[in-house]
């Protein structure tokens, strides 16, 4: 007893451990952390700048901002400004061109991507990958100019026929037989455009699936749909959901494709065959260069509306795919 | 004595088909085409469309019967889903190779050596095609990539940095802003810096305020490329270079980022690649030059994208002409951007 006390007035007093960093570090971490809170900043600043330049827009139009069916202002007589602005309109243009994107590019990309984690030999495998790659960094005026020279006259064709034969069908009615420049055929550029995206997301999330799951169903006397069908698309089916709705972002925001393409007319159109319609991006830049100020500022409203839109799209895309890729852990 | 048997026989690879196995499919297939070609030639239906539209239930339909003939239900839909999916493969591939043989097929008419040399200062766009030029836009690239280059690599390192390094508290925050951050449309990028910069600061537009926009779109994609390279490297790496008693600081500097080289090269070029052909910002910012100005801090300035657009609005053949010619340098600086990322990323992998 008494050499145990003896001894412990010995010991020295613990040294201090510390994870204190030094001053390089020190300085190191602040500018990284710095940087890092950038994305926060910027994406903090595009709401805000956006917001406050389209707020008087939107203190003098109201909700009809968004409903409106209008996009009008003139001088009157009185040399009083009317007008009437609203981007109900091409918001229902945007979600009608999103929307026939997404109906083409998502049941082609789950199938690519099927095809390529499951069926392809490697070889072939590789070589798609990156074209597919390559697909992503085309640029979209490029997508743009095909699909009016090269696609339209295709596809001008299909929507004849779609109308012949299911015209009777409300979306595959025309007011008049224009069948060029129609959000169909902006559509099926969005899908071209959006394949790569939706296809590397499905794949990743397809290649995650636990391969003990797939082996027990190969020694159950599966074949490669059973396996598909009952271990991979059950497995996988939230990352598609999350790859499309990144799919989805795009589209949404897509701007000079859409231009290219489509015919732009300010009107509420739910024909998808018809040559006129537009989506909110087309319209600013339809609009931009001879806007008045106060026009101006309204479009810039407009890219707030489109912003808060891509944004929301875009989180539950993420919330999505990383719930589905987390889950197989 | 028996003599042994040397030969080492052949792996037997069960799995694979035979050729009698593979012969019903090709002769399904031939026949199905036959078909296809006879009912095009002598009825109503005519045309590509025709063809694909009846060759796929045909041949596919035939072959799931072959199938369900020979080895039951389950085989059969079996061949029905692999047969849907390589369709669904091929039609996705159509359009890149398409893409690309029309852009050369369309551009390589109006490439010229003058076309390098001469701005469209005294050419307008529709005048025929030989005279004017792109000089002035493919240096406004050239201006606008550089600077994004400056802008957006610091910054998308430092941020995919503070992911893999300091992992702070805000990082699955931030992971998350870098997600939404590289969903933000283009148009709304250029947008922002207009009502930001133009609007707000005495700058007008001009090559640098546009390559703020692009950064914008840029900086995600470095953060989020250079993010996977250094995740890559191991930690013992990292551990080490902490046990030898450097700094996190050193560590990162001398060891870290050394290690991530060339999988940071490929992520800037991967920016570039984004950002090189981006054409909505430009409409907001740029101010669009018909003549060389190599200064990108002070007046408009011209960039591929934007000559491709003004030749594309105009809609008259020599205009268009142009447009393709452009859109053939655009395409072929964007395979050379993806060839080298590609040959630099696969470098980094062999070291490993």
């Amino acid at each position: 007893m008494t050499l145990l006390e003896n001894k412990s007035a010995d010991i020295p007093a613990p040294r201090e451990i510390t994870t204190k960093p030094r001053v390089s570090d020190r300085i190191f971490r602040t500018i990284v952390t710095g940087v890092g809170a950038l994305s926060v900043t910027i994406l903090t600043l595009i709401g805000l700048f956006l917001a406050s330049r389209g707020f008087a827009t939107f203190r003098e139009e109201g909700l009809s901002f968004i409903t409106g069916f209008e996009w009008q202002q003139y001088t009157d007589d009185a040399g009083n400004r009317v007008s009437n602005l609203g981007i109900g309109a091409m918001l229902i243009g945007t979600i009608l061109v999103a929307v026939v994107a997404l109906i083409v590019a998502v049941p082609l990309s789950v199938f690519c991507a099927l095809y390529l984690t499951f069926y392809a030999p490697t070889k072939v495998k590789n070589g798609l990958v990156t074209l597919i790659d390559l697909m992503a960094s085309f640029p979209s005026i490029l997508f743009g100019m095909w699909g009016y020279f090269v696609l339209m006259p295709s596809a001008e064709y299909w929507a004849k026929l779609l109308n012949k034969y299911l015209g009777w069908i409300p979306v595959f009615d025309v007011q008049a037989p224009l069948f060029t420049r129609s959000p169909f055929i902006a559509g099926l550029v969005l899908a071209t455009m959006i394949i790569p995206i939706v296809t590397s997301v499905s794949r990743e999330v397809f290649s995650q699936t636990p391969l003990d799951r797939i082996q027990a169903a190969y020694a159950l006397g599966a074949n490669k749909w059973s396996v598909i069908k009952t271990v991979v698309l059950p497995f996988g089916a939230n990352g598609v959901v999350g790859g499309s709705m990144l799919g989805l972002g795009r589209a949404l925001g897509e701007t000079v494709a859409v231009f290219t393409v489509l015919n732009i007319v300010y009107a509420p159109n739910f024909q998808v065959l018809f040559g006129a319609g537009g989506n909110v991006a087309s319209h600013i830049i339809a609009y931009w260069s001879d806007a008045t100020e106060y026009e101006t500022g309204a479009l810039l409203g407009a890219g707030f509306v489109l912003f808060l839109m891509t944004l929301l799209v875009n989180f539950s895309a993420d919330f999505i795919v990383n719930r589905a890729v987390t889950k197989g852990k | 004595m028996s003599t042994v048997n040397t030969q080492i026989p052949a792996p037997a690879r069960p799995w694979q088909k035979t050729p009698r196995e593979v012969m019903p499919t090709v002769i399904i297939l031939v026949l199905s085409l036959l078909t296809v070609t006879a009912i095009v030639e002598f009825t109503e239906l005519k045309g590509k469309l025709a063809y694909f539209l009846l060759f796929l239930p045909l041949g596919t339909g035939a072959q799931f019967f072959w199938a369900r003939y020979k080895y039951g239900v389950k085989a059969a839909k079996d061949v029905i889903a692999s047969s849907i999916m390589m369709t669904g493969a091929i039609a996705v591939f159509i359009p890149v190779i398409s893409i690309v043989v029309t852009t050369f097929a369309k551009g390589i008419p109006g490439i010229s050596i003058a076309l390098f040399t001469n701005d469209m200062g005294e050419a307008s766009f529709v005048d025929p095609v030989g005279s004017g030029g792109l000089l002035h836009a493919i240096v406004g690239t050239l201006f606008l990539i550089l600077i994004s280059v400056l802008i957006s690599v610091p910054m998308g390192m430092l941020t995919a940095l503070y992911l893999t390094e300091i992992r702070g508290p805000g990082s699955r925050f931030i992971q998350f802003m870098v997600q939404a951050m590289s969903g933000v449309p283009s148009v709304v990028a250029g947008l922002f810096i207009f009502s930001a910069v133009i609007l707000t600061t005495p700058l007008d537009t001009s090559g640098f305020v546009a390559s703020l926009a692009l950064s914008i779109l840029m900086i995600p994609t470095v953060t989020r490329a250079s993010q996977e390279v250094l995740l890559l490297i191991p930690n013992d790496l990292r551990e080490a270079g902490l046990a030898m008693g450097a700094t996190q600081w050193r560590t990162v500097a001398m060891i870290v980022v050394p290690a991530a080289k060339s999988g940071l090269i490929t992520a800037s070029i991967l920016g570039v690649a984004r950002i090189a052909g981006e054409t909505a910002p430009l409409i907001f910012t740029l101010g669009g030059a018909d003549k060389l100005n190599t200064n990108p801090v002070y007046g408009i300035q011209s960039a591929l994208p934007f000559y491709i657009w003004t030749g594309f609005r105009l809609g008259t053949p020599e205009s268009v002409q142009r447009s393709w010619s452009g859109i053939l340098v655009l395409l072929v600086i964007v395979l050379i951007l993806f060839t080298l990322a590609r040959v630099v990323g696969s470098n980094s992998k062999a070291a490993k």
